[in-house]
């Protein structure tokens, strides 16, 4: 019992992660109706940025900061630039430019900082706070660090006049510019703050995966899975996807023979288990189209 | 003369290639009720979204002499036309409160709860429902509310879009009692959509009547009430 328990808190660890790619998936999703495939390799190229601070002499939190701050605007930046034009066209321009986005981004951060495997730093420190080896002092400050971004995130949406008009933005947005709601400037900020929250999920993974051009490509499918089984309506709902596949993950192990090494499948396994008995999700809102 | 309030000249409209709207004129004038009656798919609701910049548009739209046409939305908004849509266009997982603090997502924040009890005078109903799910109201309910948000960006013209549509005859009366009193005590100009002609007529001080996406008659709504073809058309007696 002792065991599961260890092995649910380091779950946790990395369903943190989890849950700040799939929240980030989902607000954009929210946004444009598409899923961002680019997601994870923004978030990678964002960790190079801070990994390049730092090796300019920037203390860590230093970095962390600035590197969100900048993740912010390159996302503002992809929407205006890339999405925008293409607003109207098909779901299969929008997947065709995630694919491209994917490839550019990936081997831009292989053309600059190589493709060789670099550590990166942790300001926590490696030593074991629980069980043995199970959680780190670095995981227990991934949970830490996403929980208190997580926190802020509800608060300015349910708090602040802005994050209301995104919220009827990404809702009803022809309701929302009879309400004289700019929508295409609060896509562009959902982006931004997107990438912003990529950053810190990459940031935060890194010295667990090391630093590599394609670190975040299995970070990406479970962020997916997390956002697919909380619903790609619901915020929220992707948060707890994203725990709930870092346990579930965790818990693979616990199966007798292949567990270990199908901890990939197992959580895949769990999205198509929610999709046929939920197809909205855990938590999503079954969308109703008029005709 | 002073310059109207609202105006289009040659408005044309189109979805697609398909042109709904032909060339219409008219003027709407500062504190006035203006009408636009016509039948189902005659174009009515392709005016009030051509009006706030929601399709395709030729020809010119012109508000308080300045020219609006092929604007952004919300920046026709912003110059205080609050547009009613066809199905109130309720944020339905908002609460009440949330949707009329949308309502007024462009004003000056210190003036939203000032605002909300100017709300609350006309629909005392919206402060029983305050912190409900904006989406659990009845439909008279949300109709309410659809006109409660309009008011909170302190509009110098609503655009109604069937304020009437699917509620009991009871809350018409109800609810036109109300817009009239909107429009005496807060001054708000109106431009009103409606089937149900001899309510529209009844409040308005002008009309235009739409066939096919064409203007086919005007003049104000005293007249045109009293006018033959339109009682057998459209007043049924």
């Amino acid at each position: 019992m002792e065991q599961v328990v260890q092995q649910v808190i380091g779950g946790l660890a990395t369903g943190a992660i989890y849950a700040c790619i799939a929240l980030a998936i989902v607000m954009i999703y929210q946004a444009i109706d598409h899923l961002n495939f680019a997601q994870g390799e923004m978030a990678m190229f964002s960790t190079y940025i801070a990994w390049q601070l730092m090796e300019w002499g920037m203390p860590y939190w230093g970095a962390f900061f600035l590197t969100i701050a900048i993740s912010f605007v390159l996302g503002y930046a992809i929407e205006r630039i890339v999405f925008k034009p293409v607003h109207n066209a098909s779901v299969l321009s929008h997947v065709v430019i995630f694919i491209a986005l994917f490839a550019i981004i990936n081997s831009m951060a292989g053309f600059i900082w190589e493709f060789t495997i670099k550590p990166f730093p942790t300001p926590f420190g490696t030593k074991s706070v629980l069980g043995d080896g199970l959680l780190s002092a670095h995981g227990a400050g991934m949970i830490a660090v996403t929980g208190i971004m997580l926190a802020l995130l509800y608060l300015f949406f349910r708090f602040t006049r802005v994050g209301l008009a995104m919220r009827a933005a990404a809702a009803n947005p022809d309701s929302a510019r009879l309400v004289g709601i700019r929508v295409g400037f609060m896509n562009a900020v959902g982006w931004g703050m997107a990438a912003a929250i990529g950053a810190v999920a990459g940031i935060m993974i890194a010295p667990v995966v090391f630093l590599e051009p394609n670190m975040m490509v299995t970070i990406l499918l479970y962020g997916f899975a997390g956002a697919v089984v909380g619903g790609l309506t619901s915020p929220g709902g992707a948060v707890f996807g994203g725990f709930a596949v870092g346990v579930v993950e965790n818990l693979a192990s616990f199966v007798p023979h292949f567990g270990a090494e199908m901890k990939l499948s197992i959580a895949l396994a769990l999205i198509i288990l929610v999709l046929t008995l939920k197809p909205n999700g855990l938590f999503g809102r079954r969308i109703v189209n008029r005709v | 003369m002073t310059t109207p309030l609202l105006s289009a000249k040659n408005l044309r409209a189109f979805y697609g290639p398909t042109q709904i709207l032909f060339d219409l004129n008219f003027d709407m004038h500062e504190g006035g009720i203006t009408t636009l009656l016509g039948a189902n798919g005659a174009g009515k609701t392709t005016t009030l979204r051509a009006l706030s910049g929601m399709v395709k548009t030729g020809g010119e739209i012109r508000f308080e002499g300045k020219v609006i046409s092929n604007k952004d939305t919300a920046d026709i908004v912003r110059l205080g036309v609050a547009h009613v849509p066809e199905g109130r266009g309720t944020f339905v997982r908002q609460t009440v409160e949330e949707n009329l603090q949308l309502g007024g997502i462009t004003q000056p924040a210190g003036q939203i709860s000032a605002d909300m009890e100017r709300v609350f005078a006309y629909f005392p109903r919206l402060k029983e429902r305050f912190r409900q799910q904006a989406g659990t109201l009845s439909g008279g309910e949300q109709q309410m509310l659809a006109i409660g948000r309009a008011l909170m960006l302190r509009p110098k013209i609503m655009l109604l879009d069937e304020p009437s549509f699917g509620l009991a005859p009871l809350i018409v009366q109800e609810m036109f009692s109300i817009l009239r009193a909107l429009n005496e005590k807060e001054k708000v100009s109106m431009f009103l959509v409606e089937q149900n002609a001899s309510l529209a007529l009844e409040l308005a001080d002008h009309a235009y009547l739409l066939e096919t996406g064409r203007v086919v008659m005007s003049g104000p709504a005293k007249e045109l009430s009293q006018d033959e073809s339109i009682r057998r058309a459209y007043l049924g007696y």
